[in-house]
């Protein structure tokens, strides 16, 4: 195999799925098979392709997303910690564990402003539950967090799906 | 909300079955029948408690690249900034926060060199400096959401 960077596995016909089923999968009894028909497929092609695509981690994995904000979590805190770098993995596998924690990403600094270098989204009906699911984060990396920070979002800008051309 | 409901959606955040009649497979484990299923995941959506259905595809595995960036706009300027940031295809989210770095948006473009390109476009039109933050490093997180 080639070396990651390099490796290429989605053909033209990948793709055309890809741009069929992107905002979303057939609401009828056999949506592989509806997709299949749009694109002039056999079906079982379709299934086949999509399981490999799942099976690369192309497709995370197919399923819903519920709308926290719809169902009460309407306090969502971005919390940020400024952890040791020789010791941010050990202590990011231990916060995505956590039951709370939704998103948990190493992302760089930007310093002199900007010391924090783990991510981790937390969801609550309130702010009070935001700000005590992050006390139980840093129990978790007790002197390991030199600082931390909750950024909360005021207003939603721009919302769009994630979304590939041709 | 019924039972269905958050059957449903504590059901549906794993793996939706790749098979001829995958709503009938998620029929069985509800305790429900597929004309129901499509019916209510159709509602859910509807209804927005669901914001989507379908396949989450990884962009960077597809060759493009995601990416989080933060700007400190002064708040004279903030609208402007907003409709320049918004206003850029490759920009998929937008939020403002309650911070320094008060306008946070994610990036997402097919490939890293758009990334940096849309990055410059937008320090050159807005005038002001732009964070990026892309991932080091993603760690494993459940779907857990229970409701």
């Amino acid at each position: 195999m080639n070396a990651p960077n390099d490796f290429r596995p989605l053909d033209d016909t990948d793709r055309r799925i890809i741009q069929a089923t992107q905002a979303g999968l057939p609401l009828t009894a056999r949506p592989y098979h509806a997709v299949a028909e749009q694109l002039g497929m056999e079906a079982e092609d379709v299934m086949q392709r999509m399981q490999r695509m799942l099976d690369l981690g192309i497709i995370r994995r197919i399923g819903a997303v519920p709308n926290h904000y719809a169902l009460g979590y309407r306090a969502n805190g971005m919390t940020v910690w400024d952890v040791a770098d020789d010791r941010i993995d050990e202590f990011g596998e231990q916060v995505g564990q956590l039951p709370f924690v939704t998103h948990c990403y190493q992302r760089p600094r930007h310093l002199p402003g900007w010391p924090y270098n783990l991510f981790a989204m937390v969801h609550g009906k309130t702010r009070e539950e935001v700000e005590a699911k992050t006390r139980l984060i840093a129990d978790v990396l007790g002197e390991a967090s030199r600082a931390c920070d909750i950024l909360y979002s005021s207003r939603i800008l721009k919302k769009t799906g994630l979304r590939i051309s041709a | 909300m019924d039972d269905l409901d958050r059957a449903l959606i504590n059901t549906l955040q794993g793996g939706f079955p790749i098979c001829e009649s995958p709503y009938a497979e998620v029929a069985d484990r509800v305790g429900s029948d597929e004309t129901s299923v499509i019916a209510r995941i159709e509602s859910l959506l509807q209804r927005g408690l669901l914001s989507r259905f379908g396949p989450m595809y990884h962009a960077a595995e597809m060759g493009g690249a995601l990416s989080l960036a933060a700007m400190e706009i002064r708040p004279e300027d903030y609208e402007r900034v907003t409709d320049i940031v918004n206003n850029q295809p490759e920009v998929a989210h937008n939020y403002e926060r309650n911070h320094r770095l008060n306008m946070w948006f994610v990036l997402a473009t097919e490939t890293p060199d758009a990334q940096q390109a849309t990055i410059t476009r937008i320090e050159r039109e807005t005038g002001y400096a732009v964070y990026n933050m892309p991932k080091i490093r993603e760690y494993f997180v459940g779907l857990k959401l229970h409701v």
